[in-house]
């Protein structure tokens, strides 16, 4: 159903409480809806402990913390992510560690422990494939890693090229070309195979980049649009070449499309692009904030326009908000406040 | 009427524990950030209906390597003092350090600063340079 300004709204379905410190990430676990099974989210916090949540399915609106994975991590845990398969929970923490989790029969356990970086972990993304790992951190450093049978993980490169602390690494939703951005304002592009990758593409000021510390990134379903969202108080839309993409390299270049500017009047930490091409933000203004593209009058080139603002959607600030699977238009927030909260975009 | 945790009334600008940001000890003085100019009156800006507050000091010396821990301390202090709602950005007073953008960008990376207070050897000179502070 479309959606236009003025004619949708954002219902808060339920706040969770449970995690005792700040919480900095969630993800979704992308399995369950193929399997028809309850939605399922991990959610990681600086009281050092990730929990899992289950839907319950006789309460729509419903959720119950299922595990607390705690006792692995000794600071921290800043981000995590589900392999593609649902089955293996990766969490990127400040202790350097990056730990992989095993669902058992509904136990989570621990199975295996990726050390490596100098400092702080921040953030961890799976391929499409599930066959690679990618982690970042205030070490400067992207580390690659190759999954192995029996939950090994060797590490295939550690890709240096950001002057700063990397902020977040994400995997193209559908090539192996690794995304990664940093407080050094730029958004950096590696490519390659086995052991051996490269910077292929940095995005910087020169480019139309951002002007302070880039925090999040996220693609498109096709995988040819990417929006980045910054310190800077903007949102950019990026965009490449989709057939060049898939043919030959597998990679092409991005070139800027355009910045949203004015909205956002604090750091914007995270940014979500749906399937529906409905892009979400969460910042540090307590808000959130959805973007559709432009479709009245002719520009050049597609433009983008607020759909909607949802003002102290949270107590303190945003830190992640994420869009899940499955065709409810829900999302998840998570914040400063110790809190998730989980929200139906509907129309009026 | 909003009250602060040590029970002042908050749209007071010359509110007692913003006040007391000054009796913070430098760190690398016995003496107060107020006593050697660092903090001073004007510099403390509170925006109670926005729950907002932005502090601007100047460090001892235009190379002070102790601006990050300066700025740390105020950001601790705040902490502890403000209700949650607050928004805090602390800043060095403009063309008083060399390094201004890059001590500005550390001390308002939120990540950052959270990383640095999980570190037992910063947040035990932090709470030195705190103590005076707290009456």
């Amino acid at each position: 159903m479309e959606l236009y300004e003025g004619g949708c709204e954002l219902k808060l379905l339920e706040t969770l409480a449970g995690h005792s410190d700040r919480v900095w990430s969630l993800a979704w676990n992308p399995a369950t809806v193929a399997a028809g099974t309850p939605l399922v989210f991990a959610s990681c916090s600086g009281d050092k402990t990730v929990r899992i949540w289950e839907n319950t399915p006789s309460h729509s609106a419903s959720w119950t913390c299922k595990a607390v994975l705690e006792d692995t991590h000794t600071r921290t845990v800043r981000s995590c992510a589900w392999s593609p398969s649902g089955k293996l929970l990766a969490t990127a923490s400040f202790d350097a560690t990056t730990a992989i989790w095993e669902n058992v029969g509904g136990d989570y356990e621990c199975v295996s422990t990726l050390e490596g970086h100098e400092n702080e972990v921040k953030s961890v993304s799976w391929n499409a494939s599930g066959t690679l790992l990618a982690t970042c951190g205030r070490d400067k450093s992207v580390w690659i890693w190759e999954v192995q049978p029996g939950n090994e993980f060797e590490c295939v490169s550690v890709l240096q090229g950001h002057t700063q602390d990397v902020k977040m690494v994400q995997w193209h939703p559908s090539t192996d070309v690794l995304f990664s951005c940093s407080y050094d304002n730029t958004i950096k592009v590696w490519a390659g195979d086995d052991d051996d990758w490269q910077c292929v593409q940095t995005l910087g000021e020169p480019n139309s980049g951002h002007s302070s510390t880039v925090w999040a990134l996220s693609f498109n379903a096709g995988g040819d649009k990417m929006v980045t969202c910054s310190d800077d108080l903007t949102l950019k839309i990026w965009e490449t070449d989709n057939i060049q993409m898939h043919s030959g390299d597998g990679y092409a270049p991005w070139r800027h499309l355009c910045t949203l500017t004015g909205y956002h009047d604090r750091s914007i930490f995270s940014v979500h692009w749906s399937s529906e091409d409905i892009i979400a933000s969460g910042a540090a203004d307590d808000a959130i904030r959805f973007f559709v593209e432009n479709r009245d009058g002719l520009v050049d080139g597609p433009t983008y326009k607020l759909l909607l603002k949802k003002e102290k959607a949270h107590d303190m600030d945003i830190n992640s908000i994420q869009w899940s699977p499955g065709e409810k238009r829900l999302l998840a927030s998570a914040s400063d406040d110790g809190t998730i909260k989980i929200w139906e975009l509907a129309s009026l | 009427m909003d009250r602060c945790k040590c029970n002042s009334d908050l749209s007071s600008p010359k509110h007692c524990n913003i006040e007391r940001l000054r009796d913070i000890k430098d760190p690398e003085h016995p003496y107060s950030l107020e006593e050697l100019k660092v903090i001073t009156e004007d510099a403390i800006e509170v925006d109670d209906v926005q729950s907002y507050v932005r502090v601007t000091f100047t460090p001892t010396v235009e190379h002070c390597s102790m601006a990050t821990i300066i700025g740390l301390c105020l950001r601790v202090k705040l902490l502890r003092s403000l209700p949650s709602r607050y928004k805090v950005d602390i800043r060095v007073a403009p063309g008083s350090h060399a390094s201004e953008a890059s001590v500005n960008k550390q001390l308002n990376d939120k990540e950052r600063v959270a990383a640095a207070l999980e570190n037992p050897n910063l947040v035990d000179m932090v709470d030195e340079c705190l103590a005076p502070s707290y009456g």
